[in-house]
């Protein structure tokens, strides 16, 4: 993973440059007009979110079960990133609803079982922050119940009407979009991997500081 | 001594304590009452509630006081250290769990007992048109948000900051009982009751009871062990 | 007991999608699917790009503090052990 670092920041740097090319090459859409092209940042960034939130449920369960601080660390690191994504994803949709839509928020599934997922991770740092000494494995349950959450958050919100563009804009895209859209989820997760490495690397040399630290006082 | 066993004799502890002071459920029961006060003036003018109100009211009402009430009860045991005698008997973890829950969503549907009559008298409700299928949405309910608090109250029993904690952690995970059982209660007091979205909701909330109440199961060993 | 609880959950994982089988909603706006365009219809041109350039700017910042932020706090730990490991060289050395 050390080795490869490097690598994957210049390739992931080079996406991030040529992003801004494919989006604005990308034609327009006929209701939505110069808008849409949110949508470029705006997926990406949502899933992104929800993959740190994967992996930040599943680290926990494998911490809660086997107690290996690799595994907490993997899951803190991934909390963080997943508020975040949440946090750009939360911030650009309002920004496309308000030309959009008319109206800045809208209590739909998809936005309210996001903000609800991202307002658990907030209290897993919260908990983890301020709940004192032995609060990772608190906060790993609190982890493990928000990735089981979403389903149930999206589900009762979804019976009621929904505004916001259903799941299968995103198989029916037609080819001049598609391609710009995988390529910026590519570059996001992209970023993601790097973040995630770097976090993880700071979070083991805080546990070597904190292990020194401890042998000068012996 | 078996599973069932263990959890009664610690539900049975909790109400015998519960019994001869009643704090938990006045000091509960009175919040409950403020809380509804609280929205009263916020939500009814002119004698006339908001559509929707009372149903939404009710529910704020009784998480808010829910949150309290866990509170209290695990203060309790932290305060005697009993919480580290009952982990340290030999006896199946879990139980433990099941009957600090039973305990707390005895107190619980108590004050829903009080509360439910007051919010229909004050917002014209018709709550009790639909007397059954009231009390399910509520006893799943409770359920369902007691499951997740005691789990949440008794990890936080330790930790700093336990008392702002608790409903940051609590109340976002509890969401889609919140809203189950609110949007389950609202249908009950329309014009025309519609029973069919009410028992939606209420499978809804038995679903999610069955695997919040599952996992919490599965997790209090666990994080309870040191 | 462990498994009497996985018996449950899967019980219980099948009541929640028979019970709540909901027509879907009527949509408005786009929701089908994207139709693409070659040009922009005039009067949709100017209000849209600040709140777009806003939106990207959001996200670059957002990016870039972070791994900002991380190079930080690194920086801060490399030098307390540095500063330790000078003191339990100098300890050592006497």
């Amino acid at each position: 993973m050390k080795k490869a670092f490097p690598f994957l920041l210049v390739i992931v740097a080079a996406m991030f440059a040529y992003a801004p090319v494919l989006i604005v090459g990308a034609p327009y859409e006929s209701e939505m007009g110069l808008i849409q092209k949110i949508f470029y940042f705006h997926v990406p960034s949502w899933v992104v979110m929800f993959t740190s939130g994967t992996v930040c449920g599943v680290a926990s369960i494998r911490y809660l079960m086997t107690g290996r601080k690799e595994a907490d660390r993997l899951a803190q690191a991934a909390a963080e990133l997943t508020l975040l994504f949440g946090l750009i994803g939360l911030m650009t949709g309002p920004l496309w609803a308000r030309k959009a839509w008319g109206v800045w928020w809208q209590w739909d599934a998809k936005l309210t079982s996001a903000l609800v997922m991202w307002l658990i991770f907030a209290a897993y740092i919260l908990l983890r922050r301020f709940g004192g000494p032995g609060a990772e494995k608190l906060a790993a349950v609190v982890g493990i119940f928000g990735m089981a959450n979403w389903p149930f958050v999206y589900w009762s919100v979804n019976i009621w009407r929904t505004v916001h563009p259903l799941t299968t804009v995103v198989p029916t895209l037609p080819g001049s979009m598609l391609g710009p859209l995988l390529f910026c989820i590519a570059a996001f997760l992209g970023l993601y991997l790097l973040m995630l490495v770097a976090r993880l690397h700071l979070e083991r040399r805080r546990a070597d500081l904190e292990a020194l630290f401890l042998a000068v006082e012996d | 001594m078996s599973f069932l066993q263990t959890a009664w004799l610690v539900t049975r502890k909790d109400l015998l304590i519960e019994a001869r002071s009643r704090e938990i459920l006045y000091t509960t029961l009175f919040f409950a009452v403020s809380c509804v006060l609280v929205f009263a003036f916020g939500f009814v003018r002119e004698g006339r509630p908001l559509a929707d109100a009372a149903a939404g009211i009710l529910w704020i009402a009784i998480a808010f006081s829910g949150t309290l009430a866990l509170g209290r009860a695990f203060e309790r045991e932290r305060q005697s250290e009993t919480l580290r005698a009952l982990l340290l008997a030999p006896v199946d973890r879990p139980a433990l769990y099941v009957g600090k829950l039973l305990g707390v969503c005895l107190v619980l549907l108590a004050v829903e007992a009080a509360v439910v009559p007051l919010v229909a008298v004050m917002f014209q409700a018709p709550l009790f048109g639909h007397p059954l299928m009231l009390v399910g949405l509520l006893a799943a309910g409770t359920v369902g948000f007691a499951a997740v608090g005691t789990l949440f109250a008794a990890m936080l029993v330790r930790a700093r900051s336990r008392d702002v904690l608790l409903p940051i952690l609590l109340y976002p995970i509890t969401v889609p009982v919140i809203i189950a059982g609110v949007r389950g209660t609202a249908a009950l007091l329309e014009v025309e009751a519609d029973l069919q979205v009410a028992r939606m909701w209420l499978s809804m909330l038995v679903f999610f009871d069955v695997v919040f109440l599952t996992l919490a199961l599965w997790t209090f060993e666990p994080v309870m062990t040191e | 007991m462990k498994r009497f609880l996985f018996v449950v959950l899967a019980a219980g994982l099948w009541i929640g999608p028979l019970s709540a089988q909901q027509p879907p909603p009527r949509p408005t706006g786009a929701q089908e699917g994207f139709v693409p365009v070659e040009s922009l219809p005039n009067q949709e041109k100017l209000t849209a790009a600040p709140l777009l350039m806003t939106a990207y700017a959001v996200a670059w910042l957002a990016a870039f503090g972070y791994l900002w932020s991380i190079w930080q706090r690194l920086g801060r730990v490399e030098r307390e052990i540095a500063a330790i490991t000078r003191r339990v060289e100098a300890g050592s050395r006497r």
